[in-house]
């Protein structure tokens, strides 16, 4: 047993965080948010570049995957940087389509995925689909199994302005009768709760460099106590949050799972919290590009198993086995 | 990166699961903080002692198996799953032994480790004063160098098991002069029968002598019970506190067990849904400490230190251990008011978590300056 990323894990991670580092990811957000999604599918071509989305196709698509652990690592990273896009869902739609009995349609659409031509969005029925609008693959999980839905309803917008969230349209091609839909809302929560992670991740650097150069009363607000424990406690939910995670990842067990969800986006929703009362009234403006992460925190929360859900999902399923 | 056990693991975990399940006692023993029951958990010590099972990581020479420290995690997952009582040797395995691995002479390793290992000498532990409890540095009992030996002076307080317990450990101060205030103190152990001590056991909450304050007058300890050098107590009692002891302080076998207990409790009422998300939060706490702990302690064991990592831990189990009583007792209605239950007794302890070894305060002052770079302020 080795419960550790190995050497070349963390420099996935490391060199993930260096080209988004690059990348200037707080302009393609807001570009992201007004509509504007050329910066943003350039971005993804990097990401996919860096062979993200591969670790969800399988090597007989064109893919590494899956990698369930490497696909954590490096959600953690784009959540830190707060990539704007149905990541998740595109992952999902991965595993997904991998998993149909009619191997066309992996054959068909897995390519474009995995090189990050193609962005994928995914609802339940009745559900919102993140980015309808700009997704080029939109499954919808349907009764009678899953559609390549032909379009997308009327566009709401998101707490989170980078998100936009749109029903699908009913019909459409039939590609897989009865699919098991279980691991690819597995995959979808995963990888939600993963960003949730990288998302408070970011609120607590941040938070931590502000306190650390804000002066107040002649010395920096974070010499206080107040304000240290805030912190102190973000920083331990968000550290207890990362094991669920990667133990999600290693077993992909639907309750190790909705715990991981409960665990990071818990702990991500709490540090926005710290963050945003620790900035003060310059957190609480669109400007700030702290708003970026605060209102994916609030967003990833909901999507894909509310909090109420995966607790459901844990007792029904976990005690007994951990 | 895997969660797999090698099957030489899986063995060792099975044999201490078919153990445990032939000699856990039937019925629970009295509670530890009175004097027949203390009388019990030294005799279960001795039990599990006869068979090798009461310090699995200690060297074989001992009284332990080598184990190691993800068969410890192994044995105390089955350990607290099995229902067995609590530990009354912890202050000893936990905090004494260490320093004796790092610090103490073959000598001392070889008289103090295998008594403690039966349960034969019970460890109380003698750090707080009344003056000095976060504050641990300004203590101001003295030891003062006679012939052959020291005289220990002085008052310690809330000290754990004191009221039944043989001997105690502490730091006391060698060098008045010493610059600061952390210089100057040794770390000494002493027989709690010893001429010149006086122990007033103090009630806990629930008025069970939980822990007793000592009064020492002139208290002679003989040179061979200084444990490193004169003047560095201090280093001495904080070295191994960022190491597997913060690791090993409470083991997540401890978590889980009660977690499955307060689940089956939830589902016995019905499964109230009032409920629900506090039962999940247990499951998940107890999930979330196991795990961290796993990589913890294989990060421990690729040489790295924990530091002030082992902040977060005891500051995560102190709270979580509390919420978890406290859903059991509201769970339980009218009969989460008795006295005299696994649960309610657990509540009581569990009270005092969040206080001892370090109040939660000060490990979240550690965490925010040495894990987040804060800057030092007034406390």
């Amino acid at each position: 047993m080795r419960f550790l990323l190995d050497a070349e894990q963390r420099a996935f991670a490391a060199s993930l965080d260096a080209r988004l580092t690059a990348a200037d990811t707080p302009s393609v957000v807001r570009d992201w948010s007004r509509g504007e999604h050329g910066s943003g599918r350039a971005l993804w071509r990097k990401i996919a570049d860096a062979g993200v989305f591969g670790l969800a196709v399988p090597e007989e698509h064109g893919g590494l995957g899956p990698r369930p652990v490497e696909l954590v690592v490096a959600l953690v990273e784009l959540g830190r940087h707060a990539v704007p896009g149905p990541l998740a869902e595109t992952v999902a739609a991965a595993v997904l389509l991998a998993g149909l009995e009619d191997t066309g349609p992996a054959k068909r659409l897995l390519p474009a995925l995995a090189s990050g031509e193609a962005m994928a969005t995914m609802a339940s029925e009745g559900s919102y689909a993140l980015d309808g609008d700009v997704a080029d693959i939109r499954l919808a999980l349907a009764h009678d199994g899953v559609r390549l839905a032909a379009g997308h309803g009327p566009v709401s917008r998101s707490l989170d302005p980078a998100r936009r969230l749109t029903p699908l349209t009913e019909g459409g091609e039939l590609l897989g009768g009865a699919a098991p839909f279980g691991p690819a809302v597995d995959h979808a929560r995963l990888a939600t709760a993963a960003q949730a992670l990288g998302v408070g991740l970011a609120l607590l650097d941040r938070t931590v460099a502000y306190v650390g150069q804000r002066t107040q009363f002649g010395v920096p607000v974070g010499s206080f106590q107040a304000v240290k424990h805030r912190l102190a406690d973000a920083k331990i939910a968000l550290e207890f949050a990362r094991p669920l995670l990667f133990g999600a990842a290693l077993t992909l067990d639907p309750a190790d799972i909705a715990a991981a969800k409960v665990g990071a986006c818990e702990a991500a929703y709490a540090t926005a919290r710290t963050a945003l009362q620790l900035h003060g009234a310059i957190g609480y403006t669109a400007e700030c590009d702290l708003s970026l992460w605060l209102t994916r925190a609030r967003a990833l929360r909901t999507a894909w198993g509310g909090p109420r859900e995966c607790r459901e999902l844990v007792v029904s399923g976990g005690g007994r086995r951990w | 990166m895997d969660l797999t056990a090698s099957p030489a693991d899986e063995a060792f975990r099975a044999e201490a699961r078919a153990w445990l399940a032939a000699h856990v006692p039937r019925e629970p023993l009295p509670s530890l903080e009175t004097e027949e029951g203390f009388a019990a958990h030294r005799a279960w010590e001795a039990e599990l002692a006869a068979d090798r099972w009461s310090v699995v990581d200690w060297p074989a020479e001992y009284g332990g198996r080598d184990a190691g420290l993800i068969r410890w995690l192994a044995f105390e997952e089955e350990y607290w799953a099995s229902g067995a009582p609590g530990r009354v040797g912890q202050n000893g395995v936990s905090l004494l032994a260490p320093t004796l691995f790092a610090h103490g002479t073959p000598e001392q390793r070889a008289r103090v480790l295998p008594p403690m290992a039966t349960g034969e000498v019970v460890w109380a532990q003698a750090w707080s004063e009344p003056e000095a409890g976060s504050d641990l540095a300004s203590l101001r009992s003295r030891a003062v160098r006679v012939a052959g030996g020291w005289r220990l002076s002085g008052q310690k307080t809330w000290s754990s098991r004191a009221a039944f317990a043989d001997r105690a450990f502490g730091l006391f101060r060698s060098d008045p002069d010493a610059p600061k205030p952390h210089r100057g103190l040794t770390y000494l152990m002493f027989d709690l029968r010893a001429p010149g001590v006086t122990v007033r056991p103090i009630g806990r909450l629930d008025g069970r002598p939980a822990f007793a304050e000592l009064f020492l007058d002139e208290v002679f300890v003989p040179d061979e019970d200084v444990i490193g050098a004169p003047g560095e107590g201090w280093r001495i009692a904080m070295a191994t506190a960022g190491n597997e002891r913060g690791l090993m302080l409470r083991s997540p076998g401890r978590y889980l067990a009660s977690a499955r207990r307060l689940h089956a409790l939830w589902e016995a009422q019905g499964s109230p849904e009032a409920t629900r998300d506090r039962v999940a939060d247990a499951l998940i706490g107890a999930r979330a400490y196991q795990l961290f702990t796993h990589a913890a302690a294989c990060r421990f064991l690729e040489g790295a230190s924990l530091g002030a990592e082992s902040s977060m831990n005891k500051v995560f189990w102190s709270e979580y251990d509390i919420a978890l009583h406290e859903t059991a007792l509201d769970l339980l209605g009218e009969e989460g008011e008795l006295a005299d239950t696994a649960w309610s007794e657990g509540y009581v302890f569990s009270l005092a978590g969040p206080i001892y070894a370090g109040t939660n305060e000060i490990q979240r002052d550690i965490v925010a300056e040495r894990l987040l770079g804060l800057p030092k302020g007034r406390r």
